[in-house]
């Protein structure tokens, strides 16, 4: 059975950042990207909407103080990854 | 040598110290396991050798050729060499993984050369964006150790095991030191490139080291011997352990040397790795740490760091400071909130630091001239004097009655002068344990007679603190910048409204609300003498009162103008529905400009967590405001209540027979409904609840017969104690108390549980010999029908001692349990920083959070939670 976990009303809202929302989001906080919060890409979420190391997401939450607030995390490889992903990355 | 040059600290290098460099930086070779020669004088190449450095004062190094002490010789390592090499038991376990990663005999790691590539690459990558790698290595040892044969030499890869805390084990055969160490260097030779991937950086650390071929001796200075009023000396626990070690260190060389059997050298190996594990941890697991002679464990180096009274909590976390006091603290309700009261012996002991200017030249010389201990002036206790002149040489002058006129005439324009504590000087006080902010705040000074410390009952609260012997400290603020700081942040007033829930910490307990209450309860009447005493109190010394006035109309005058305010009273009885300014009680307050026009002063209005006004007036009319209405209720009640009188005793608790009557037959239903229950479950005739077991059923049943005969006994005590009873005004206004603690003392005091249900445990089948046994009825199983002040029986007051040990039980392991949450809770959240964007960042700069609390909303000024109040906005735009 597949179940979208995006639909379900716990899971906020994800988008990954174009390369220029992100460039304009890390001069507006002036850091770099490794100041971010994180994401493991074999994050439930990740996968869901296609993530890759290095991506930026913009994550939209309801918040109960403040209505929405907006977050965004850095995609990242788990610990050392998966051995056959770095296998297969070697190849492209 | 030393210069006060400050240095900013780039970065610091950690790593491992090679066999060479300590050699390098020893001073001296040591060989001989005594200390002092019979004159007193230590040896050479012994473990007090003068070149390690000197503890006697006066003494010169014989490395550096300098003293000890401020300017001096700092100590100087000297170094053992080991017979045969030793592990090291800071790193078993990193030797571990890399003996299971690695291949015996050609030293690489375990995985082939794809995969390599592949976590060389991963690694850089971490890097790159800046992630932590230390996950990592041991990600890269579980993935070798899955290698059943190397792929390089085709070795046969064997299962290695640690056997705690220093021995290990290849496929159960004992593998030496020396071995572990060849093998080390061996992956050290053939992964010199790859080193990181195992966490180690080659530049600084090497495998191999982690097996100790030369042992680092400390300096004398860290570990100076002491000796005794009887000539004695005592050598420090170090000095001890290194003399062990030295001892069998020889022993085995010359075991060895003289080829003694096998067994012998391998026992004495054993032993040295044992003395040198315990040197660096006594504490280590699997096996007996080292005592002293008189049977106390010797305190080595992981001692001296570890813990709470380790090096880091106890001396660089924190530690003692000048310009600090404490002592019992006790009440003084004629101090403001933000003062604090000081004795005048504590006064003269601490010092404000005041600079010597052009402009304050003449001042600080009258202040030199009065001398540490200044006549005060008429109708006055105290005066400050001065204890020290710091010279701008840094040379500290004492100041005597004798050398005052002299010293007078040392000030001069740069020189510093430690002035003694006077009124209005701004000190922090706390007391511990110091759970929020909270708990520290400045305080003005005020120097009083007497030995404690006083201070505004309205600040106990925050403090926790009350006066059953509780001491607090108090620390003086030395720099310009720190007294500014803690003026604006840190002071009472600014903490009225507290960061936790948006409202007020500070505020009107015990008599002050029961005083406010009885001022304005019933609306009652004073006439002019007591109002005007009682506005006097308050510090209304001149408002012309023309006749009798109304307890609200004395309430109103110390509210501020234009106030607007419309709630219900700690008293309300929460009606079904609340017919507000209609309340037929009196216990809807309204204030409309500044005017009590309704409802009754309790805890709601002025309590110290619940204070309605006192929030708003904080809000609105700003913390200077707040500070001068807390001080003038407090008085204000305290005043009411000297003029009503009251006073509560066990009198209080005295019911009508009519009532004890009402009281018994209560109980007497009870019981026979618990007897009911007992015997249709008895003939199996009780429904069982979905899920619950008959006998749970039975239980849950009974309970609730149990509690509601408390809270029948509740109601009873209730109608008949009415408000014309203290202890009801006390429970009902929020002073203090409340209507269960009466009832418990008038009715009964209820059903006695551990573990929330009814007492089961005590002997077979039965709680105590009192009762038969499978007695299941109330008396039997802990219901205690008679109150306090009746008194107990004795099954009930077993019982009752029961529930009440557990109770005992809980907070304390509830509190120590809190205690370490909280610790880890601020270790995580300490260097978090709310910075100017609104983000909040670590001290490195990565986020935390975009938007402080996703709102950006500061707590403290918020309406308890909430960014804006509308309702109040809408009423006071109205
Ligand atoms: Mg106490
Ligand atoms: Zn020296
Ligand atoms: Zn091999
Ligand atoms: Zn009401």
């Amino acid at each position: 059975m597949h179940f979208n976990i995006l639909k379900h009303e716990l899971v906020p809202y994800f988008k990954v950042l174009s390369r220029e929302e992100v460039e304009k989001l890390l001069s507006v906080y002036g850091i770099s990207k490794g100041d971010l919060p994180k994401m493991v890409v074999t994050d439930p979420v990740s996968r869901a909407i296609g993530t890759r190391e290095g991506d930026v997401v913009k994550i939209v939450r309801r918040s109960r103080t403040a209505g929405e607030s907006v977050a965004y995390r850095l995609i990242v490889g788990t610990g050392m990854g998966d051995i056959r992903t770095l296998e297969s990355d070697e190849e492209d | 040598m030393r210069t006060n040059a400050p240095k900013k600290i780039d970065s610091i290098q950690f790593g491992l110290l090679s066999p060479e460099k300590i050699r390098k930086m020893s001073a001296t070779r040591i060989i001989t396991p005594d200390t002092y020669d019979e004159d007193g004088f230590p040896i050479e190449m012994g473990l007090m050798d003068p070149r390690l450095g000197v503890i006697e004062p006066g003494l010169r190094c014989k490395t550096c050729g300098q003293r000890v002490g401020r300017d001096g010789c700092p100590g100087h390592f000297g170094h053992i060499e080991l017979a045969m090499p030793v592990i090291h038991v800071g790193y078993v376990k990193t030797i571990l993984g890399i003996l299971r990663a690695t291949c015996r005999s050609c030293g690489h790691l375990q995985v082939d050369e794809k995969q390599k590539r592949a976590l060389r690459r991963r690694y850089k990558s971490l890097k790159d964006s800046g992630q932590g790698t230390s996950g990592f290595a041991k990600e890269v040892i579980s993935l070798a150790r899955k290698s059943k044969k190397c792929p390089y030499c085709g070795r046969v890869n064997k299962n290695i095991e640690l056997d705690k805390p220093t021995t290990f084990r290849e496929e159960g055969h004992k593998m030496t030191p020396a071995e572990v160490r060849e093998w080390l260097e061996k992956v050290s030779a053939t992964e010199e490139d790859d080193l990181y991937l195992f966490g180690i950086n080659p530049d600084v650390a090497r495998p191999e080291w982690m097996v100790l071929t030369v042992l680092p001796v400390s300096p004398v200075t860290t570990r100076p011997s002491i000796t005794l009023q009887t000539g004695e000396r005592s050598e420090d626990d170090l000095t001890h352990k290194l003399v062990d070690t030295i001892r069998i260190n020889q022993r085995l060389q010359e075991n060895r040397d003289a080829g003694a059997p096998q067994l012998i050298v391998e026992d004495l190996w054993e032993l040295i790795q044992y003395h040198i594990t315990t040197y660096f941890d006594n504490q280590t697991a699997g096996i007996p740490p080292a005592r002293h002679r008189s049977g106390r464990a010797l305190k080595t180096l992981a001692q001296r760091l570890k813990g709470k009274e380790g090096r880091f909590r106890s001396n660089l976390s924190g530690k003692r400071v000048n310009f600090s006091a404490r002592t019992v603290i006790s009440p003084d309700p004629n101090l403001s909130i933000n003062e604090v009261g000081v004795p005048i012996e504590m006064a003269r002991e601490l010092t404000v630091k005041v600079r010597v200017t052009p402009y304050n030249m003449e001042e600080v010389k009258e202040l030199v001239m009065r001398g540490p201990v200044p006549l005060p002036p008429k109708g006055k206790v105290y005066l400050p004097g001065v204890n020290y002149i710091i010279r701008p040489d840094g040379r500290r002058i004492k100041v005597t009655d004798e050398n005052a006129e002299t010293a007078t005439e040392r000030v001069e324009v740069g020189a510093v002068v430690e002035k003694q504590l006077d009124d209005g000087d701004i000190v922090l006080f706390n007391r511990q344990p110091s759970l929020h902010r909270m708990s520290m705040m400045a305080h003005k000074v005020r120097v009083l007679p007497y030995k404690t410390f006083r201070m505004n009952l309205a600040v106990c609260p925050p403090y926790n603190a009350d006066f059953d012997g509780d001491e607090m400290n108090l620390h003086v603020l030395q720099s310009e910048e720190a007294k500014g700081e803690a003026e604006v942040l840190m002071k009472v007033q600014e903490n009225i409204l507290s960061p936790r829930f948006g409202g007020v910490v500070i505020g009107a307990i015990h008599d002050h609300i029961t005083g406010c209450f009885l001022l304005t309860y019933h609306n009652r009447v004073f006439d002019r003498d007591d109002a005007i005493r009682m506005l006097s109190a308050a510090g209304y010394h001149h408002y012309e009162v023309k006749g009798d006035m109304t307890g609200k109309e004395i309430f109103s005058i110390i509210l501020p103008e234009g106030l607007n305010l419309d709630y219900r009273a700690q008293s309300c009885v929460n009606c079904e529905t609340c017919r507000k300014e209609e309340c037929p009680y009196d216990n809807y307050v309204v204030i409309s400009d500044g005017v009590l026009e309704k409802g009754v002063i309790d805890e709601k209005s002025i309590g110290a967590f619940k204070g309605v006004i006192l929030e708003h007036i904080g809000r609105r009319y700003g913390m200077d405001a707040a500070r001068a209405f807390i001080d003038k209720v407090t008085k204000l009640g305290i005043a009411a209540i000297t003029t009503t009188g009251f006073s509560t005793g066990i009198d209080d608790e005295d019911m009508p027979d009519e009532a004890n009557m009402q009281i018994e037959e209560q109980l007497a239903k009870a019981r026979d409904k618990i007897d009911q229950l007992i015997k249709a479950y008895n003939e199996g005739e009780l429904e069982e609840i979905p899920g619950r077991s008959l006998e749970e059923t039975l239980e849950m049943e009974i309970m609730r017969v149990t509690g509601r005969a408390r809270d029948q006994m509740g109601e009873i005590a209730g109608h008949h104690l009415g408000m014309g009873n203290s202890a009801v005004i006390m429970a009902k206004s929020g002073a203090r108390g409340s209507m269960l603690n009466l009832s418990q003392m008038a009715g009964c005091v209820g059903q006695q549980a551990v573990r929330g249900e009814r007492i089961h445990r005590g002997y077979k089948e039965r709680t105590l010999p009192h009762f038969k046994k499978g007695d299941l009825g109330a008396r039997a199983k802990g219901f205690v029908s008679s109150n306090y002040k009746k008194g107990l029986n004795p099954t009930e007051y077993f019982f009752h001692s029961m529930g009440g040990r557990e109770g005992l039980v809980d907070t304390a392991v509830r509190t120590s349990r809190s205690g370490y949450m909280q610790r880890r809770l601020i270790n995580a959240l300490e260097n978090l920083k709310l910075e100017n964007d609104g983000t909040v960042r670590t001290t490195y700069g990565d986020i935390i959070q975009f938007q402080y609390g996703e709102d950006g909303i500061d707590p403290a000024k918020s309406v308890r939670g909430e960014a804006v109040n509308i309702d109040q906005i809408v009423k006071e735009v109205l």
